[in-house]
């Protein structure tokens, strides 16, 4: 994991989900810009699993349990996948607050990511 | 509970109840992903260490699993297995986050409901009091009604078509 990665990504995850929330409570339904947003954090999610894939090969190795590591980076990259999917199928506001909460949730998992990384065994 | 009265003028309102109901279903699939991972991570990796905390973290794990499912198929059997799963949702954190409380030495190993679900920012204390007021506002289908298809034209001298969280709302 990197630092400066993990804080961009979880900086992009939050506004991304503020963004997300605020526009679907003031009843837009999932649009591009919406749906983009969620989509560059799934896909930063898929960077940041590459990236923890091979970091352990260069040095950077995870302090705490990799297991417990994996678990969350695994449930966060299903998330937008999923609400992203169901946005798609009802388009509602409803379905714009959801991908907001996604994305919100992404951030605190991506917190405690970095927590599990870079503090836990240390 | 109270059967909150809901009469015909605000049904022009209830598709919009109908959507928070996404939301509430959709923060129920983020917890049950969350303890179920949870519980995982504690049962394959570390079991022996409190084997009662854990066999509890994927007690509530598997709970609120089928809460989130009851939550989204219709009809009476699932309304209350619906009510069954998030009374207990209820019950286990305010028993568990009160022993946290008084006594950490009993859940020395956190578990969803411990402190009253603050490793998860209180949601499961503040959920399943929104899901409660949620499921008392849409009362299930009647067991002849399941397999129709709703039609969008408003009954006339029956009870109001039930709202439980089927596909089809846009």
């Amino acid at each position: 994991m990197i630092a400066w990665f993990l804080i961009a990504q979880i900086a992009i995850a939050t506004a991304a989900g503020v963004l997300c929330v605020i526009l679907g409570l003031m009843g837009r339904k999932p649009t591009d810009l919406t749906m983009g947003a969620t989509a560059l954090v799934w896909l930063l999610l898929l960077a940041q699993l590459v990236v923890s894939v091979l970091a352990p090969v260069f040095g950077n190795r995870a302090t705490g349990s990799l297991l417990e590591f994996y678990v969350y980076l695994i449930s966060a990259v299903l998330l937008p996948v999923g609400t992203g999917f169901w946005a798609l199928i009802e388009r509602t506001r409803w379905s714009t607050v959801i991908l907001g909460a996604a994305c919100l949730s992404v951030a605190i998992m991506l917190y405690r990511m970095g927590q599990i990384w870079f503090v836990q065994g240390a | 509970m109270i059967e909150v009265l809901r009469p015909r003028a605000v049904s022009r309102s209830r598709p919009r109840v109908r959507g928070i109901g996404r939301v509430l279903i959709a923060v129920y699939g983020v917890l049950a992903l969350a303890a179920t991972g949870r519980s995982f991570v504690q049962i394959v990796g570390k079991f022996d260490q409190a084997p009662l905390a854990y066999l509890l973290s994927a007690l509530a794990a598997v709970v609120y699993i089928v809460a989130t499912i009851a939550l989204t198929q219709p009809g009476r059997i699932w309304h209350t297995v619906a009510w069954a799963t998030i009374s207990f949702e209820m019950l286990g954190v305010l028993v568990v986050g009160t022993l946290s409380l008084l006594d950490p030495g009993l859940f020395p190993h956190d578990t969803v409901w411990s402190m009253f679900g603050r490793g998860y920012l209180f949601i499961p204390l503040v959920i399943p009091v929104l899901g409660m007021i949620w499921l008392s506002r849409n009362p299930p289908e009647g067991p002849e009604s399941n397999h129709t298809e709703p039609t969008h034209t408003e009954p006339t001298h029956t009870a109001p078509t039930p709202t439980a969280p089927t596909h089809g709302d846009a």
